[in-house]
């Protein structure tokens, strides 16, 4: 491999210079020998790590104390490297926004964590140095500056330091509206500072994301770390849901009922202003499109459930071909680039393009006035006391468990027995649960009434074998880890 | 003529006559070629075409502005859409190896549709527009036009008419077309007020205090608000929409704004919740019919609430937000390889042409009043003015064979009503020259350093 021979070129004090600081950029990757064991250990570690960031911010506020407390517990308890950059080598489809998203968590948490001088001289370390502004300047925009930043009074600005910007450097405060900006540049008080570190820590992690996509197709190339890599990113997505196993088992006349039964309530609630408009814009067809693909719709079946629902309403057959027949297909990976799309999860739901008006995907218990929601658990015959409950969850921005509450409510369980993350997981275990003890009783009838076995419950994949055997036993491992997480 | 004579069925007979003569190619290309400051511009630019009967034609990119011309002619395209700069010819897209292909740059884009505003007109609904709602685009273009200039610093801004129910934006800044996909969502973000679907009532919620760029918009805003919304939209006129706007103020203070009136009944009570300001405003809404003595009241009492309670209230800034603010699609700002439909281009639907607006005369600009297709392939046909005739005798005399052509065209759209959108085009595109003709100078200045 390429790695080893550029070693030779540096020497091994720029090494332990490199590793002496306690947080890193990672702008150059490592140039020692690591062993593949090594190797291995460092991404498994790092994983585990990126992993339970992940759900921890599913559960808590980030960078509320709670979550920090959390993180800080677990980060100590997986005794995290700084050296395992063999992340770098993750990205395989699905993964690479998961770990863009939690290593920039990790990050932030850690810089947070430095000392003020240990900040300063890691600014000053990867040359980020911005002017602060004069106190002529300060004082003719005091006032804006009161008033765009949220904890500040006007004694506090007039000690403050604030940097002067430009906007491109720090988009998280720019999108939150929490700095004041003018012709292109933002004013940031100096505790905000973090904001653009962060930024630029993220640049080159996608910079070095992109680049290391671009050289997978070599590494992949190399027989030893090929397996390995391949299951790490499997197992570090968990379950997609993609999977072509349950294709066909569901047919187009079930659907409404197992709406009502086994949906979640954001694919419910889809279905249900599908049915009442005829029509879906783009961002509610992706999300339920893929979900019904997910549980088992083959594309001659959404071709004929969408084109059916659409000539209801405004759209003709023949524009329905034109338009919309194509972004079908597309999901199913038989246009454009040909990917074939996984349903989203929750994570996805609940963060990303969330709903405006005329649309009904997002998620219910994210994107729904809680007045709204309570009305419509009434009228899905949700307790009273089930309803306060849920509502409870969502005022803690626990989203995901009040799905989960609503899930133990409709189906009069006392406690599921899964942590909830994917809306197909949703209705694979609703499916279990119905089906219940009458499954083993199924079982017996099946060879005389093959029909019926449509309504039966898709196990839950078992994950894919790994490729040889002594890789085999760590990734067992492994792969209970990220079954319990 | 008014735009109902368009007839789409005449399209393939009235584009080529559109595309041979009026189509304004050369502003088209100076634009898109940036002065040719950097390599390679215009050629790695993607162009999509909408065919007769719906047909999509992605990654089309032409290397001169004849070439794009001739194609432009062949095809003759229902719609054009402008994407993004990539890294190699769009055209050759299949050529390259699989993920080297990007989407490199683009102006940065904005789209202000119509339907999106459907809870908060009463008058039309989805792809409808009239002179009454059309003032949302007013505002939408003030407001976001001074936020893009004053507070991130752009000047070249294009706004066009979508050629039917909205309007769009390119930034065609240098630092705009650099933007990376983070950093058009956040400047997206940061302009976003209104959120939420058909699920949310309350779609605006201001914290304490109120950002700069909020307070500049509400400036806007309310410049707008009582004739367009109490006048044109009567939202404190009719039952319905006088409750829609009555279920946006809060519920807890109630009792406070209604206890100097009635105290003694209200302590009686001693349940705060028991006289809420909504049933107070009711009565006084049913006391007093005028719509805007109607949002005085409503505004007295969110004083009223603001003296008294600690953190700002804002819902009466908030009302007037949710009827009025822009409301973007995210989506088309955020991803740099986004199609958006091409000035100049026919819409379909209408036959109008998608024309730039001038500034200048906002107030007064009527989309009603923005020629179709068929409307300026009829004005072409007409008999030419003797001044016009002895003005092209000049010309053709000044000019040799080659540039004939060339300045027929010119005449052409001069003697149509487009001609004054070509010239506000013009305008804009003089300005942007003056930026980039520095940069070409230092450019010319570094090669003599050699």
């Amino acid at each position: 491999m390429q790695f080893s021979s550029r070693t030779k070129k540096f020497t091994t004090n720029s090494q332990t210079e490199l590793y002496s600081h306690p947080l890193l950029f990672y702008v150059q990757p490592p140039l020692e020998n690591i062993s593949l064991v090594e190797f291995e250990t460092f991404a498994v570690e790092r994983l585990k790590l990126l992993k339970t960031i992940e759900n921890l911010g599913v559960s808590y506020v980030k960078l509320s104390d709670q979550y920090i407390k959390k993180l800080e517990a677990e980060s100590k308890a997986l005794n995290f490297l700084y050296r395992t950059e063999a992340t770098g080598l993750l990205p395989n489809g699905g993964s690479e926004t998961l770990v863009y998203t939690t290593e920039v968590d990790l990050f932030r948490y850690r810089f947070n964590d430095l000392y003020p001088k240990q900040k300063l001289e890691f600014l000053h370390r990867n040359n980020l140095q911005y002017d602060t502004i004069s106190v002529e300047e300060k004082k003719a925009l005091h006032d804006k500056l009161v008033s765009s930043s949220y904890a500040f009074s006007g004694i506090t600005v007039e000690d403050q330091d604030f940097y002067k910007v430009p906007f491109q450097d720090a988009l998280d405060l720019v999108r939150l509206r929490k700095v004041y900006l003018k012709a292109g540049y933002v004013y940031i008080p100096h505790q905000e500072i973090v904001t653009i570190v962060l930024n630029d820590f993220r640049t080159r992690l996608s910079k070095a994301l992109a680049l290391t996509a671009r050289s997978l197709p070599a590494v992949h190339s190399d027989e030893r770390l090929q397996p390995l890599l391949n299951h790490l990113s499997h197992a570090y997505v968990g379950q997609d849901y993609s999977n072509q196993k349950n294709v066909g088992k569901i047919s187009l006349e079930q659907i409404d009922s197992l709406s009502g039964k086994s949906f979640p309530l954001c694919m419910r609630q889809i279905h249900q202003s599908l049915r009442e408009n005829h029509h879906l814009r783009h961002g509610g067809r992706m999300q339920y499109g893929l979900f019904l693909k997910g549980i088992g719709l083959s594309l001659e079946q959404a071709l004929q459930f969408w084109r059916s629902e659409f000539i209801k309403g405004k759209v003709d057959a023949d524009k329905f071909d034109k338009a919309y027949a194509y972004s079908i297909r597309h999901m199913f990976g038989k246009e454009g680039k040909r990917t074939d799309y996984t349903p989203y999860s929750c994570m996805k739901v609940i963060l990303s393009n969330a709903p405006s008006q005329g649309d009904y995907h997002g998620c219910p218990f994210r994107h729904s006035d809680p007045e709204l929601l309570k009305q419509k658990l009434q009228v899905y015959k949700v307790s009273p006391s089930g309803i306060i409950q849920i509502l409870e969850l969502i005022k803690g921005m626990h989203y995901q468990l009040a799905c989960q509450k609503y899930f133990e409510l409709t189906h009069n369980v006392e406690e599921a027995s899964f942590s909830l993350n994917h809306p197909n997981q949703y209705f694979i275990e609703s499916q279990k649960v119905l089906a219940g003890g009458r499954d083993i009783k199924r079982e017996t009838d099946a060879p005389q009434k093959p029909q019926e076995n449509s309504t039966k419950a898709p196990s839950a994949a078992p994950e894919a074998a790994a490729n040889t055997q002594d890789v085999a036993e760590m990734t067992e491992e492994l792969d209970s880890f990220f079954q319990d997480a | 003529m008014p735009a109902s004579d368009y007839d789409s069925a005449c399209l393939p007979d009235i584009l080529p006559l559109y595309y041979r003569r009026l189509f304004p190619f050369s502003q088209y290309y100076r634009w898109l070629n940036y002065g040719g400051v950097q390599k390679n511009y215009f050629q790695n630019r993607e162009f999509s075409f909408t065919l007769k009967d719906d047909i999509y034609v992605r990654y089309q990119s032409f290397t001169t502005q004849n070439e794009l011309e001739k194609e432009m002619q062949k095809m003759n395209p229902y719609k054009i859409d402008i994407g993004a700069i990539y890294s190699h010819r769009p055209n050759q897209h299949n050529t390259v190896k699989s993920g080297t292909f990007q989407a490199l740059e683009k102006e940065l884009v904005f789209d202000i549709d119509m339907t999106d505003y459907d809870d908060v007109r009463s008058c039309c609904s989805a792809a409808e527009i009239c002179p009454k709602c059309w003032t949302l685009m007013t505002i939408a273009i003030r407001v976001l036009d001074r936020a893009l200039r004053d507070d991130f610093g752009f000047q070249h801004l294009l706004w066009v008419y979508s050629g039917r129910r909205g309007v769009h934006c390119w930034v065609c800044d240098k630092a705009a077309r650099k933007l990376s996909v983070a950093a058009r969502s956040a400047v997206a973000e940061y302009l976003s007020l209104v959120k939420g679907g058909d699920e949310t009532m309350k779609k605006v919620v201001l914290s304490d205090p109120i950002h700069p760029f909020i307070r500049e918009s509400l400036v806007v805003v309310e410049r707008y608000f009582p004739l367009y919304a109490l006048q044109d939209q009567d939202i404190l006129g009719r039952k319905e929409s006088v409750d829609k706007v009555l279920a946006l103020t809060p519920e807890d203070i109630l009792f406070r704004t209604c206890s100097r009136a009635n105290s003694s009944i209200a302590q009686a009570n001693s349940s705060p919740h028991f006289i809420s300001l909504k049933s107070n405003l009711q009565q006084d809404f049913q006391n007093e019919k005028k719509p805007e003595n109607r949002w005085n009241l409503l505004k007295d009492q969110a004083k009223r609430k603001q003296a008294t309670s600690k953190k700002g209230q804002h819902f009466e800034k908030e009302i007037m937000l949710q009827y009025c603010y822009p409301r973007l699609d995210v989506n088309v700002s955020k991803g740099v390889n986004h199609l958006l439909k091409s000035p100049f281009s026919v819409h379909p639907k209408t036959g109008r042409i998608s024309v730039p607006i001038d500034l200048k005369e906002l107030e007064t600009f009527d989309p009603f009043a923005v020629p179709t297709i068929s409307m300026i392939c009829e004005e072409l046909d007409r008999p030419r003015t003797v001044e016009e005739e002895d003005k092209s005798e000049e010309t053709i005399d000044k000019e040799n064979e080659k540039d004939a052509a060339e300045s027929r065209k010119i005449r052409d759209y001069k003697r149509t009503s487009l001609a004054k959108y070509v010239k506000c085009f013009d305008q804009f595109l003089d300005v942007m020259a003056r930026s980039w003709k520095g940069e070409l100078l230092k450019k010319s200045d570094l090669q003599k350093d050699f």
